[in-house]
């Protein structure tokens, strides 16, 4: 598959599609799409970089190992979710602030919890696709 | 209260930690925790006596009805001050015994937390914490035999005394949910005053008997009493501590407990008599043949609790009174006996009676302890054991028809468990020191002093037995047999019946001591029984089981993915089938179907071309590409009617289900025939039935009216509480969060397992 044409591609694909994974994350609250969708997405825009690339080449862009995102990202769903304990609230209220920062819209822990199923998705979804290629 | 039973939970999580860091030699400052609460426990003792008990109560899981009631009454004190202040004696001992042991911390940790469960134990007086903390005894005991864990018997007798305990904690909790069932309490001391409606129950029949089989394993009764020697293997302060004096009498706890709600019936008094009577003339003849002094010990133990089973199923209230002084005596003696045997096992290394003599000449003050204990074990005046024997003695003798028969297997079973005392007490320390053991040397009081202490109770108590009386035998007896006690203690009864019988019994038993001499040979014949013993016969249904179990796994667990796919769906399949073909009558309403669109049409037909592909190609490759368009397929059905958040996840999946399968069969050798006609056919015909049968199941769910409350309130509040107006995704990161969370963590997980599969694989591959 390492023709010039899916090569060249691929380098510009990667940063299009990971820009359009988060955009899908984002927007998830109000329109189609969400963190699971958006992990997905960035977790197939490595994968198509590293089929025309070669694996090395799409860990070296990583720098470190993808299966460290699934701890990150449980850790911060987990704190989107506890904290309004610390507001007196019961776990996983969600908590909305006042005013709504551009572009990306109102802020609450609902989005910090979605970004966290987004990195444990990529981290999941990477983590099975390395093993399972560099493995057979 | 809480805090004294929960103090060692507490301790045995911290001692790990600091024991290490303390660098200190001595390890005596354990035994503080034991001591105070003995302490604490003796100084509510007056209040017990005013007041026959108290009730303390803290919710736990109130809502099914699970808390920490806590009843102290004269039983209950009775074993926690066993529990308390042999377990303090037993720390102290420890400290000495294995000092400098590199999993020192660890024993005391076991060691605290078993003492923890059975004051918990013996203080609940909720029927679901008596369980839990039951159980607790039994796990905590688990660790505690299998301390040796690098010796395969050890670790075998752990195993044997958690399955045979384990099984009777099962039992016990089927008996309390009978109980609980029947009565509507969880309170066993409100249960008392209902002894009637339970015995009327057509319930009453299981509740004994699965009460009776968790009280019988736990104390060792015939036919589960095989466990107890075998629990031998644990050092000795734990022998001493659970195998004699505490966890064993669980059972007869157990049994004391439930006296008033559920004895006095000739269903609870016959069985008891019959198994107690059997294992305390069973183990006890079994203890005249062993050499090990462990091993005599631990037999004599059986038929002590054999004794104490056999009193509470006389039920009269002389027998419980004997009951209650038994078992300390009991205690008292045999928790001596078993201390002394781990100094001679520490200094000597052999625990062979025909081997040790003369050990009086090196260590005196153990030697006393030992014969002070053999007295009192043997009953003769002035020990405490002799006040219980006659107090033994006249429950039997009072038994009316049965007296006679009753009392001679009394006095068969006290004969031979003199004998055993005297084997382990005396024996050892008298007559000619052999010259290998002329450099021994007494140990330090650290572990001598335990058992002087024991022993000069035992003679204590039978000289001025007044001690006890009021304060703690009286409101024991009360509460067994809930009347107020008119009895009096006391050592010397006169010139009577009973003490005919026991100058016979101490007659008959000394001189079957110069008799019956233990040696090889006769161990040798006894040990020829094995094979029908109950032991064996457990051991080969156990053998039995395990391989039924291995080829039931076998069958079942083949590791072919395709017969496991068979076996469940043609499960599903079958079930499914039987219930659309018995009961639901088919109905399609055509009515309400919209047209198929152009689009529709295609896509449908995309998809059957897709699926002959996927079944009639021969190259791998082109039946995953396949597989894959019918998945875009779907995901064009779910677009058409209005599902995209559906449809993108959907995409995304078969997009990465394509990489993956291309990935593995990347590797995988050439697409060989693997499969034959016959099993084509086969697979044919289950995928055709499944599918069918799926499809029925889709038509009939459009049939059923659905309940739209939940839907609508999502719909409704998306905005208003959730502040999203993509209901999907306000259902996933707020409403239905927690599943979300616990979701991601799964997938995690299976991450971290397919990782660890391949890449475990690989290094171990790599080394070769």
């Amino acid at each position: 598959m390492k023709t010039i044409i899916f090569k060249t591609a691929s380098a510009y694909l990667l940063p299009l599609l990971l820009l359009f994974s988060v955009f899908i994350l984002l927007r998830g609250h109000y329109l189609p799409g969400g963190g699971f969708v958006g992990g997905l997405m960035a977790a197939i825009a490595f994968v198509i970089h590293s089929f025309a690339n070669g694996i090395d080449k799409t860990k070296n862009i990583i720098k470190f190992h993808p299966g460290f995102l699934m701890p990150v990202g449980l850790l911060l769903a987990l704190t989107a979710g506890s904290l309004p304990l610390a507001f007196g609230d019961t776990f996983m209220t969600g908590l909305w602030m006042k005013q709504s920062v551009p572009v990306i819209g109102s802020v609450g822990t609902a989005l910090f919890f979605d970004t966290g199923v987004y990195l444990v998705v990529i981290g999941v979804t990477l983590t099975i696709i390395f093993t399972i290629s560099e493995g057979l | 209260m809480l805090i004294a039973v929960t103090s060692g939970f507490v301790f045995a999580l911290v001692i790990p930690l600091i024991m290490g860091r303390l660098k200190s030699k001595s390890t005596l400052w354990a035994a503080l925790l034991p001591l105070s609460i003995f302490v604490f426990f003796l100084s509510i003792l007056p209040e017990i006596q005013d007041n026959g008990h108290i009730r303390v109560s803290y919710q736990w899981v109130p809502s099914i009805g699970v808390n920490l009631d806590f009843y102290l009454d004269g039983l209950s004190m009775l074993f926690v001050l066993l529990i308390s202040g042999i377990g303090t004696l037993v720390f102290i001992y420890t400290s000495a015994y294995l000092k400098g042991h590199h999993f020192l911390d660890r024993f005391y940790a076991y060691l605290s937390m078993f003492m923890a469960s059975m004051l918990g134990l013996v203080l609940s007086d909720n029927i679901y914490t008596l369980f839990i903390f039951w159980e607790l005894t039994s796990i905590s005991s688990f660790f505690l035999i299998g301390f040796n864990n690098d010796s395969e018997a050890s670790r075998k007798s752990a195993l044997t005394a958690l399955a045979i305990t384990g099984i009777g904690g099962l039992f016990l909790l089927a008996a309390m949910v009978g109980l609980g069932h029947v009565t509507q309490l969880n309170q066993i001391s409100a249960m008392s005053s209902l002894s009637e409606v339970i015995q009327g129950n057509n319930l009453y029949g299981w509740i004994l008997l699965f009460l009776f089989l968790a009280a019988f394993t736990k104390s060792a009764q015939f036919p589960f009493h095989f466990w107890l020697p075998g629990a031998m293997k644990a050092p000795t302060p734990v022998s001493t501590y659970l195998h004699s004096a505490t966890m064993v009498k669980a059972g007869i706890y157990l049994l004391a407990r439930f006296t008033p709600v559920l004895g006095n019936h000739e269903w609870w008094n016959g069985p008891l008599i019959i198994v107690g009577a059997i294992t305390m003339v069973y183990a006890a003849i079994h203890a005249l043949f062993r050499l090990d002094l462990k091993g005599i010990l631990a037999y004599s133990t059986i038929s002590a609790l054999g004794i104490l089973v056999f009193l509470i199923g006389l039920g009269s209230s002389a027998a419980l009174l004997a009951a209650a002084i038994f078992i300390l005596v009991h205690a008292l003696y045999k928790a001596t006996l078993f201390l002394v045997t781990g100094i001679i096992d520490h200094e000597t290394g052999t625990r062979d009676v025909s081997q040790l003599r003369g050990l009086n000449k090196v260590m005196l003050p153990v030697g006393i302890a030992a014969l002070l204990a053999a007295i009192s074990n043997a009953g003769i005046p002035p020990s405490f054991g002799f006040v219980g024997k006659d107090l033994i003695y006249a429950a039997t003798l009072g038994m009316g028809d049965l007296a006679w028969p009753l009392t001679i297997l009394a006095i068969i079973t006290n004969v031979a468990l003199l004998f055993a005392g005297f084997l382990a007490g005396i024996k050892p320390f008298f007559g000619k020191l052999p010259e290998r053991f002329q450099n021994l040397h007494l140990p330090g009081p650290a572990m001598y002093a335990p058992p002087l202490l024991l022993g000069i109770l035992c003679i204590l108590f039978g000289l001025a037995p007044f001690l006890l009386e009021i304060s703690l035998i009286h409101p024991v007896v009360a509460g067994l047999t809930g009347t107020d006690p008119d009895f009096h203690l006391q050592l010397w009864h006169g010139f009577n019946l009973i003490l005919l019988l026991s100058v016979i019994t101490i007659g008959s038993g000394t001189a079957l001591y110069f008799i019956l001499k233990p040696s090889e040979n006769l161990l040798s014949k006894v040990n020829a029984f094995e094979g029908i013993s109950p032991e064996s016969i457990v051991r080969l249904i156990s053998r039995g089981f395990a391989k039924f179990s291995s080829g039931w796994t076998r069958f079942f667990q083949n590791g072919y993915l395709r017969y496991y796919l068979i076996t469940i769906l043609g499960f599903i399949s079958l079930m499914l089938a039987y219930r659309l073909f018995t009961g639901i009558t088919l109905y399609v309403d055509t009515s309400t179907m919209t047209t198929v669109t152009f689009y529709e049409a295609v896509v449908l037909i995309i998809m059957a071309v897709a699926i002959f592909f996927t079944v009639f190609s021969k190259s791998r490759l082109v039946a995953v590409a396949s597989m894959g368009v019918v998945g875009y397929s779907f995901c064009l059905i779910f677009l058409f009617y209005s599902a995209p958040d559906l449809a993108m996840t959907q995409f995304s999946i078969d997009t990465l289900t394509v990489i993956l399968f291309v990935l593995v069969l990347y590797n995988l050798p050439k697409y060989l025939k693997l499969s034959d006609t016959r099993d084509r056919i086969r697979d044919g015909l289950l995928s055709l039935a499944f599918g069918t049968l799926i499809s029925i199941l889709t038509l009939e769910v459009m049939n059923e009216t659905v309940s739209k409350e939940t839907s609508q309130y999502y719909a409704e509040n998306a905005y208003i509480l959730g502040k999203g107006k993509n209901v999907v995704n306000v259902i996933l990161v707020d409403f239905r969060g927690f599943d979300t969370m616990v979701e991601i963590t799964v997938l995690a997980i299976a991450a971290i397992g397919v990782f660890g599969l391949l890449k475990l694989h690989l290094r171990s591959t790599e080394k070769e």
